[in-house]
């Protein structure tokens, strides 16, 4: 199994008046290509911090940080940007879609900051994308004409656009009611299914049995870090879950 | 990332906010529009006072008789007797940089043919006196040296004066009009030139050789003016020296005399004038720069406010791969495009009101060139340069935290 992750003692301190705060205090883990990983910790625990730097906005203090093979450390902030651009996907709590934009023209802009990607293409991989995560009917909605649970479906194929070779999602459920989580976590799996790599932030360790394995991190530490042979559908649980009265 | 998709990017983000884009046009659009139609207004002027000028004869040089003082009591210039037959004789023959001259006497009052009459100056020149004031014939002719010699009772006369003598279209070549009790015959007509800057009727006079006026109608033998032309317009300057030099000479000026006559050329007149003009041009531009100004201060406090607003959108787009400069280039594309769009919309605007000023008020008018490129090129400068100071904050924002921004 080729390994898209490998931390190596990661350390990230940060200075706040005259006080360094330690917020990851040597991290170590690889996560390999088709797992789908579940990062927990409560609030304070450093999961932030390390999402950031998973998602190379952010360099370690200390430590060293292999993405797909690519040393992240020593990079600088353009060589991050475009490393982003062509590994990553976010998906994001609060969507964070473009206002009044059409989903196509919303997945596409990843694609829109890779000079080589032409528009003929770029369209084509936008559809591509909204296909898979059942949006084709959708194409020209606006963002502030779909439901929240739509918002992220195209924010998820936003983040499948440029192929990355890991998608990062932070909270990626937190706004959304039970059942629609439940949706995106089905879709999700799917795409786990299909042989993605998928890193799932989140505070709320009742998604930890949704995925293959699972990291808890607490005061900067590592404090758990289990895999997950039996993993539970989403599918199943929302089947089981009661309709909603209104459909 | 290209050119294209930067473009595309500003458009889109423009093509959201069309209402507010279209205000802060607006004062790019009004600096733009009242710069062109102010440097229209200026250029107008300008070119209209220019043309009259020349109208008038650009190379004209006068010679009046003045300074002269008797008793300490300044008289009236036309009753001082400085110029002479001699001197007009003099510029004639010993000058090199005056081609034409004419001496010039007049006297007014009414002229009259059959039961009409009408008041008017009749003013007794040579026939050179055409060419330095730039008058034509419509009909007829001019009279001649030997009229001159002769002092004949023949004249040429204007526009206005036939239409007020001649109310039932008689042909007035061959008629004879009364001046006072002296009766001179029509030989000519003058092709109209219409009002002349100042507002004066250049087609109301009667011309008559200078002899008949000086002795027929005045009874006198010096000049009241003397009109010369210099060679062409550059050499007014040598010509007017030429001829202060021989009057002196002939006037028996000593060194620490002051000159008993006064030179006036139109290029003073036309310096004069183009002066005031040009300060007009240039104040009116000032005003219009000013309003450029503060349409570029809009633009920059738009832009400012976009980049708050949007910092959300700004930290998404940095996390999904965009550059430092790539937000740099959408905000100042952005704001390029703003005021690029509001300068065309500004000189479209700018050339209708020039039009509408002219049609309206009938003021001349003249849509310079090089005042659309100026005002277009001060346009995307002021995009640039107030632009910048935003898209560079836009730029240096952290993702992390701009992306967390509530």
């Amino acid at each position: 199994m080729k390994a898209i992750i490998e931390l190596k003692d990661i350390k990230r301190d940060f200075v706040v008046g005259s006080e360094t705060v330690h917020a990851l205090r040597g991290v170590s883990f690889t996560i390999g290509s088709g797992e789908f990983v579940t990062i927990m910790g409560k609030s304070g625990s450093g999961k932030s911090t390390l999402l950031n730097l998973l998602g190379c906005l952010d360099t370690p203090t200390s430590g060293e940080y292999l993405l797909d093979g690519c040393s992240v450390r020593q990079m600088g902030k353009n060589d991050r940007a475009e490393l982003r651009n062509h590994k990553i996907g976010f998906v994001f709590q609060s969507y964070n879609l473009l206002p009044k934009t059409t989903a196509i023209e919303n997945v596409e802009l990843p694609l829109l900051y890779n000079s080589s990607v032409s528009a003929k293409e770029r369209e084509r991989r936008a559809i591509e994308a909204l296909d898979a995560v059942g949006l084709h009917d959708r194409l020209y909605h606006k963002s502030n004409q779909m439901s929240g649970g739509q918002q992220q479906r195209v924010a998820i194929a936003r983040a499948l656009v440029n192929d990355p070779v890991l998608i990062l999602a932070d909270e990626a459920t937190g706004n959304l009611d039970t059942r629609t989580s439940f949706e995106i976590l089905t879709l999700f799996q799917e795409l786990h299914a299909r042989g993605r790599t998928i890193v799932f932030v989140t505070h709320n360790p009742e998604l930890s049995a949704y995925s293959s394995r699972t990291i808890v991190l607490k005061d900067g530490h590592v404090v758990q870090d289990t895999a997950n042979p039996r993993m539970a559908s989403a599918r199943e649980t929302l089947e089981s879950l009661p309709q909603n009265e209104d459909e | 990332m290209n050119f294209a998709n930067l473009f595309r990017i500003a458009f889109r983000a423009l093509g959201n906010n069309k209402m507010r884009g279209f205000l802060t046009m607006l004062g790019i659009i009004i600096g733009v529009a009242s710069v062109i139609t102010m440097l229209a207004i200026g250029q107008g002027s300008k070119r209209s006072i220019r043309a009259q000028i020349e109208e008038m004869g650009s190379n004209m040089i006068m010679i009046h008789p003045g300074a002269d003082r008797r008793g300490g009591v300044r008289l009236e210039a036309s009753e001082m007797e400085t110029l002479k037959m001699d001197d007009l004789e003099s510029i004639i023959n010993e000058t090199r940089y005056v081609a034409a001259c004419s001496p010039s006497v007049s006297s007014s009052g009414q002229v009259i043919y059959g039961a009409n009459n009408y008041p008017t100056s009749v003013y007794g020149v040579n026939e050179d006196y055409m060419e330095i004031r730039k008058y034509t014939l419509s009909q007829g002719e001019m009279f001649t040296e030997d009229d001159i010699l002769n002092s004949a009772k023949v004249c040429v006369v204007g526009q206005t004066i036939v239409d007020n003598l001649f109310t039932n279209g008689e042909n007035p070549v061959g008629q004879v009009i009364r001046f006072g009790k002296i009766p001179l015959q029509i030989i000519g007509v003058l092709t109209p030139k219409g009002y002349n800057t100042m507002g004066m009727d250049q087609d109301d006079l009667v011309l008559a050789p200078y002899t008949t006026i000086q002795k027929r109608f005045l009874a006198i033998t010096h000049f009241q003016t003397i009109f010369c032309s210099a060679i062409t317009e550059e050499y007014t300057e040598q010509a007017e020296e030429e001829i202060a030099s021989l009057l002196r000479r002939n006037h028996k000026l000593g060194a620490m005399e002051e000159d008993d006559f006064n030179i006036r050329s139109q290029q003073e007149l036309s310096t004069m004038m183009n002066s005031t003009s040009e300060m007009m041009t240039v104040l009116l531009a000032c005003v219009a720069g000013i309003s450029l100004l503060v349409g570029g201060i809009g633009i920059m406090n738009i832009m400012y406010v976009s980049v708050t607003e949007r910092t959300k959108e700004i930290g998404l787009r940095m996390s999904i791969g965009a550059k430092g400069r790539d937000i740099l280039a959408q905000f100042l594309i952005e704001a390029i495009l703003i005021s690029v769009t509001g300068g065309l919309i500004g000189v479209l605007l700018g050339i209708g009101a020039s039009w509408i000023v002219n049609a309206v008020a009938h003021w001349p008018v003249f849509v310079e060139w090089y005042s659309v490129i100026l005002s277009f090129a001060v346009c995307t400068v002021t995009g640039i340069f107030f632009g910048w100071y935003p898209a560079q904050k836009a730029s240096n924002l952290d993702p992390i935290e701009a992306i967390r921004y509530e």
